[in-house]
Order: C-alpha cells, then structure tokens, then sequence
C-alpha cells in the first residue's frame, strides 16, 4: 500500500504525463492491483483518496502560484497552463491555436447544447436557417454527436453535445452551462399573447 | 467573366430581423412591423444586387413579414367575435425573435468561454485539436458591411449617363488594388474605399472584391463601436504576398 504523498504524487505523474483529462475513475485503474506482477501486487487506492489527493494537488498549485493549474475539465481532471502566462504561450505556440468557431457552429451547438436531446428540424425551427453544414461541421470536429432517434414519424435522429464540446468551452459539466435567458411572459406586451396564454399568465 | 460570390457568413432571416431592430432601437415586442418589411426588402434588394446567393429562408421570412403586415391592415373580422380575442399577427414573429435571440445571446457566452479557454494550454495531444476552421477572419458582420455598402451606393451621383466598357472594371484587378493599398497604408477605412469609385459597377466591383478578400483571409473587417466605421486591415494570419488565382 503506498502512503499518501505517493499516491498524491503518483496521480500529478499521471497528470502530467495524460493528454486528456483524467477522470478519478480512470487514476484509480493505474493502482489497481495487478496480481502476480514484480511488485507482488498493490492494494487498490480508495477513490475517497484519489479525490483528497486531486484537491491538495490542486490547491498546492494555487497557494504556490505555479505556472500551471489543476482543472475540472469534461469529467476529469487536466493540468493546463494558468492564464496570466497566455500571452507568452500564445506567442510561442502560434501554431497550436485553435480555430475559432463560426458563428454559424456556435448558434447551432448553443441550441444543441441547451436543448439535447434535440432534432435537426427544432434546431432548425429556433434559428430559422438550414443547419444541414453546421452540424455536419460540428459532427466532423465531434463537439456534437448522435445519441438517438426520436420516436415520432420518421424516426428523425436526436442529437447531443460530448466530451470534447465540454473541453473545448473548458466546462466541466453542461451544467456549468449559464442559464438562458428564457423570457419571460412579462416581457411581451400584453395584446401579443395569444388567448390561451393570457390566462396560464394569471393563474 | 461571370463572378459569382457564395458566402456563407448569413446567419438567417431572424438574426437580420434582430439586426434591424436594433438599428432602428426598436422593441422586439412591439415591431412596426411596415417599416420592418420595408428595411427587410431592401436588404433583398441589396443582396441581389451583388448577387449574393440568398437563402429560401429569407425569402419565406418576407412572406411571412407582409403576410403579417397585411393582416394588421385589415379591419378585424366581425363575424369572428369581438377584436380582442384575435391575437395579435405578430405573437408568432415576436416569440420566435425572443427565442433565437436567447440562443444568440447563448452562443455569445459560449465564445466567451472559446476565448477564456484559447489562452490556456495543456499538454498537446493530436485528438484535442480542432483542426480546419470553417470561419473566414470576419470580425464585422455581413449586415454590417452591407449597410455600409448601401451608404457607398446612395452616396453616387445620380442619373451620370455613360457608358459601359467591356470588362472596365474586374474583381481581380480590384483585389490587387485594394491589396496594394493596405501594403502602403496598415488601415483603410470602409468609405475611403470608393472614394475614387467613378459609378456604381465600379462600386460593386470593389465591393466584391473586398468580399473576396475577406473570403482568403487576406484581410480583417473591423469595427470599433456597433454602426460605426469600417476599418479594413491585413489580416495577421496573412504574411504570404498575395498568389493564386490572382497572379496576373
């Protein structure tokens, strides 16, 4: 059983060495036990720990101020860069920059993301254009993903948003996602609401 | 040569529409909605003019627009009880506004993230890449440069009879001079442009030209403050001498 500065620092390793966010789940599997190796096998690590271990990990770097964070991104958890150092990583890495979206993508993957599941006709209905190219475009850089088909006639195909969406608004979960702002009845003027909405109005 | 410009920077019919009532600082709950028809038609008109391709959306909006027009026209029906249970002809238009612009406003917020996020690195790993954009350098948009096109337009003098040389003016030759331009000078701004333009085809040549160039990314549109002057740059990205298809 390793003690726990080890496990501490054997998950900022892991961290370290990942690509992608590591979910706690994922850390855990590298301490599972693995019978019969050199080692003679370790003890699974209890997830209670992995979790304390990320948080100290995770303060350490902010009370030190390091040039680097610990972040909740899609899930997991990644090392990233702290954004005071941006300018000068955006000038060494000219060539990593990511593209910005279109506006077209953003409006469609705004209305994807705040009403999945969701068909190709409602989002078309909300912005009022084809979304066939957007979402094409979307599926391609897999922000959006097929989760489905919806039962009605025709069986049109119900779509979602997925991890890498989640990573690339650096979001740890849609839930992060800020409400929208619905209006609300109060907004439109009275002589504008059809009948049967007046009266839900005054309920 | 026939010049046929596609771009596909239109974010549809109800984003105009939100364009337009801003413009006009009007209520989205209470549109004129004559006026609004009338601006709408003449963005048509405009788009046609310089053959931009225009979606069918825009135009079912505009059926849409003076179907509703010439509904609030009529004197209401009295065979169909009393005017106050006859919603308004505008409800619909109006909820479908509030509706995309909610997601419009979503999908600011969203950017706002993208930006937060392009300053941040981690360890770089093919998969996380998104790779080939699909957006042209546009900070402006399209409505924009239109509206300031039509400026440029109603800016001529009328009725100068004169006639037309085959070929006087050609989008390729305009690409290079606009280009030349900003060689010379960092900064153009949106009407200094067609400052030297002699008639209207030289203006919509110049127009498409500065269309085109947005399209290679050669240059970058930009505004200061929402409705107010164009400036036109190099775009940063662009550090190559100006190739193909314009070599000669």
């Amino acid at each position: 059983m390793p003690n726990d500065q080890d496990v501490k620092y054997a998950i900022e390793a892991l961290l370290f060495a990942s690509e992608r966010p590591l979910s706690p789940e994922q850390i855990r599997e590298a301490f599972s036990a693995e019978g019969g190796s050199a080692s003679g096998g370790e003890a699974s690590v209890r997830a209670s720990r992995i979790k304390a271990s990320l948080d100290e990990l995770k303060s350490e770097y902010e009370t030190q101020n390091r040039g680097f964070r610990l972040c909740e991104i899609a899930g997991g958890w990644q090392l990233a860069t702290d954004d005071r150092f941006a300018p000068y990583l955006k000038r060494f890495f000219q060539n990593r920059e990511k593209r910005r979206l279109s506006q077209a993508s953003l409006e469609t993957l705004s209305v994807v993301a705040y009403r999945q599941p969701v068909t190709r006709a409602d989002i078309e209905f909300i912005r009022g254009v084809n979304v066939d190219g957007a979402l094409k475009t979307l599926l391609e850089k897999g922000l959006v993903r097929i989760t489905g088909r919806k039962e009605v006639p025709g069986r049109p195909m119900l779509y979602g948003t997925t991890k890498e969406f989640l990573e690339h608004f650096g979001l740890a979960s849609v839930k992060e996602l800020p409400a929208l702002s619905e209006f609300t009845l109060k907004d439109i003027d009275e002589n504008l609401l059809p009948p049967e909405l007046k009266t839900d109005e005054r309920k | 040569m026939g010049y046929k410009i596609r771009l596909e920077i239109f974010e549809g019919p109800l984003d105009l529409l939100l364009y337009l009532i801003k413009r006009s600082e009007l209520e989205i709950t209470d549109i004129p909605i004559t006026r609004i028809t009338e601006q709408y038609l003449e963005y048509l008109n405009l788009m046609e003019l310089l053959d931009l391709e225009i979606a069918g959306e825009f135009l079912v909006m505009a059926a849409t627009l003076m179907q509703i027009k010439s509904k609030m026209l009529l004197p209401p029906d009295p065979e169909v009880g009393a005017p106050e249970e006859e919603p308004d002809p505008r409800a619909e238009l109006v909820r479908r506004l509030l509706e995309y612009k909610a997601f419009k406003e979503a999908a600011d917020r969203l950017r706002g993230f993208e930006a937060r996020r392009s300053g941040v690195f981690t360890r770089f790993g093919v998969e996380s890449e998104l790779d080939g954009g699909d957006s042209p350098f546009f900070e402006g948009t399209l409505f924009d440069l239109i509206t300031a096109f039509s400026k440029v337009l109603k800016g001529l003098p009328k009725g100068v009879v004169h006639e037309v040389e085959k070929d006087e003016f050609s989008v390729a030759e305009k690409v290079h001079e606009i280009f030349h331009r900003l060689v010379q000078t960092p900064k153009i701004f949106f009407s200094e442009l067609f400052r030297t333009s002699r008639n209207k085809f030289e203006v919509i040549t110049t127009f498409l030209a500065l269309l085109e160039l947005i399209r290679l990314k050669e240059v970058a549109v930009s505004q200061m403050d929402q409705f107010g002057e164009i400036e036109i740059t190099r775009s940063p990205r662009a550090t190559e001498p100006l190739k193909e298809p314009y070599a000669e």
